[in-house]
């Protein structure tokens, strides 16, 4: 009860903080690039594989808790790779001028 | 200094990696870094989770994130341009599908303990995290059957749906109000994580194809709301900070996405537009002028200034890379060639922008809305491909129009404007499209694709 009751105002702090750091990131994207703006959004969204490496790694217990756990591991890495990769690809086609043909 | 300090300090390097990751997709010279050293900040995530927490194995750790690399990586390669939008909305899905598991397995362990203990806060993060999760991963998965083609594009509406969405809502809610007062009942918890898989389903089939801008943006915020809530129930501030910037990011987009059709958020969600209101077609016949491939081509060879509208009928027709070298033929000619992009053209937010990549169309000559409409008067030819809302004058000046008030592209003012399209069908919600039959607006029948190739053809025998 103590740690939470300490806890929650400095999360809330953060979270305020992250959500206007967001806001100032993003509003400087050109809508050129919004395409790769989401799927980047996407990969970093995997970030919930933290999550899931512990909860595969270190809190399933229960068979049915561990098959949870592994598809949480699996359906965040597919986030991060194909996010990153298909942010990757599409970034490399947005080409100058000069380096076009 | 013990284990937990370095884990949370690096945690803190890869929020900053995250943030200049970023800031560098401020430019299409620096965005590479960017998503590198994005990807990166979460590698050295990975590790320090794997370092830092007292695993009991990994053999499932492994299993988990070979198969789903290897999906991942898959999916990356083979997905077309054309297909940008599906694997969005695929990705967001198993993003929230995993969210919605990994508080799952925090509840049983909690559950499976002697003396059960969760406070107020852990017990409605989870609760929040749950629908919310649970809803973006079906109303994903059923966005990503619309985009593909799996599932009708229209609006799929049905007498009473208003009221059922209404009662699934409540059963929501109840059994949500419910599990806070009692957060050991696991049937409730049950009860309110099937409820919400089935709510996200009604939410969004009743939202037309050419709302899906809107509905990808929404569901990308919400991805990262749920991130963010599943930081709050395992007590992990990286979730909390990564979450939130997600979640900005979706709310930027939609509000774009809305402005660029002057709706409201609501309006797009809830309205079901375009399947209830259709126009009946008016009653005056007006004229349409057509011309041949072969006047196109005359006209175009004239001209110094051409500006080419594309919309989603250039991605069904696959026509990017015919378009591509038109524009580059008209600049061999010696023409100025722009490419004009509305914000909702396409299936989401800056869709046309990386087809015309793909098809190797350097990106300086993406020019966005606001700043060519200023420069129409001066353009010569206009070639519309596959747009139909997104260049209707009504929007100016039909009060009446239900489009009225949305910014368009004003190829109207364009000296001569070809309209490349199948037949005069009206577009998306039944809407006429005035800019037909104006005097300066000459059609072309046919596909998109097999339109600019002959053209193409018809410049390459002379």
């Amino acid at each position: 009860m103590e740690n939470f009751l300490t806890n929650l105002p400095y999360q809330l702090f953060i979270l305020v903080l992250a959500v206007f750091l967001g806001f100032a990131l993003i509003s400087k994207v050109p809508p050129l690039l919004h395409t790769p703006l989401m799927s980047e959004a996407n990969a970093i969204c995997g970030i919930i594989i933290v999550g899931a490496l512990i909860a595969a790694g270190a809190e399933a217990e229960s068979p049915f808790a561990i098959v949870l756990g592994t598809a949480a591991v699996a359906l965040a890495a597919f986030n991060v790779v194909g996010g990153y990769m298909v942010t990757e690809r599409m970034l490399k086609m947005f080409k100058k001028k000069d380096s076009a043909q | 200094m013990n284990i937990h300090f370095f884990v949370q300090i690096t945690y803190i390097l890869a929020s900053i990696l995250f943030a200049f990751g970023l800031k560098f997709l401020g430019s299409p010279e620096t965005a590479r870094k960017g998503n590198q050293l994005s990807a990166l900040g979460m590698l050295l995530a990975v590790i320090a989770t794997l370092v830092g927490n007292h695993m009991i194995g990994f053999q499932w750790i492994i299993l988990g994130l070979v198969i789903g690399s290897a999906l991942g990586a898959f999916v990356a390669l083979k997905a077309g341009m054309t297909q940008m939008p599906e694997m969005i909305a695929l990705l967001h899905g198993c993003g929230a599908l995993g969210s919605v598991f990994v508080d799952w397995v925090h509840y049983l362990k909690l559950h499976s303990q002697l003396i059960f203990t969760i406070n107020g806060v852990e017990s409605f993060a989870l609760f929040l995290s749950i629908v919310i999760g649970a809803l973006t991963f079906t109303g994903s998965l059923i966005a990503w059957g619309k985009l593909s083609e799996r599932l009708p594009g229209r609006p799929i509406l049905f007498p009473g749906q208003q009221w059922v969405n209404l009662m699934i809502l409540g059963g929501i809610l109840i059994s949500g109000v419910l599990f806070l007062m009692n957060p050991v009942r696991i049937d409730l918890f049950y009860t309110f994580l099937a409820l919400s898989f089935v709510f996200g389903i009604f939410l969004v089939i009743p939202i037309g194809g050419a709302d899906m801008p809107v509905v990808i943006s929404v569901l990308n915020s919400y991805s990262g709301v749920v991130a963010c809530t599943t930081g709050f129930v395992i007590n992990n501030t990286l979730l909390i900070v990564v979450g939130a910037i997600v979640g900005a990011n979706g709310v930027i987009l939609s509000i774009i996405m809305c402005k660029a059709m002057n709706r409201s958020l609501t309006n797009v969600l809830f309205g079901g537009f375009g399947a209830a209101k259709k126009k009946s077609v008016s009653g005056v016949k007006k004229e349409v002028h057509s011309a041949t491939i072969a006047d196109a081509q005359l006209i175009l060879e004239a001209a110094t200034s051409v500006v080419i509208a594309p919309g989603y009928g250039l991605a069904v027709a696959q026509a990017q890379h015919a378009v591509r070298e038109l524009g580059e033929i008209l600049e061999k000619n010696g023409a100025e060639v722009r490419y004009a992009i509305h914000p909702v053209a396409g299936r989401m937010p800056g869709h046309m922008n990386v087809l015309l990549a793909e098809a190797n169309v350097p990106y300086e000559q993406l020019v966005e809305m606001e700043h060519i409409n200023p420069t129409m008067n001066t353009v010569d030819v206009a070639i519309v491909i596959g747009a139909n809302d997104t260049v209707n004058p009504a929007a100016l000046t039909d009060k009446t129009s239900p489009i009225y008030g949305m910014p368009i592209i004003e190829t109207f003012k364009a000296k001569t404007v070809f309209v490349i399209k199948r037949s005069m069908a009206s577009g998306f919600a039944g809407i006429e499209n005035e800019l037909f039959y104006y005097d300066n607006t000459l059609m072309i029948f046919g596909d998109a694709k097999d339109v600019v190739q002959k053209l193409v053809a018809e410049f390459k025998n002379k």
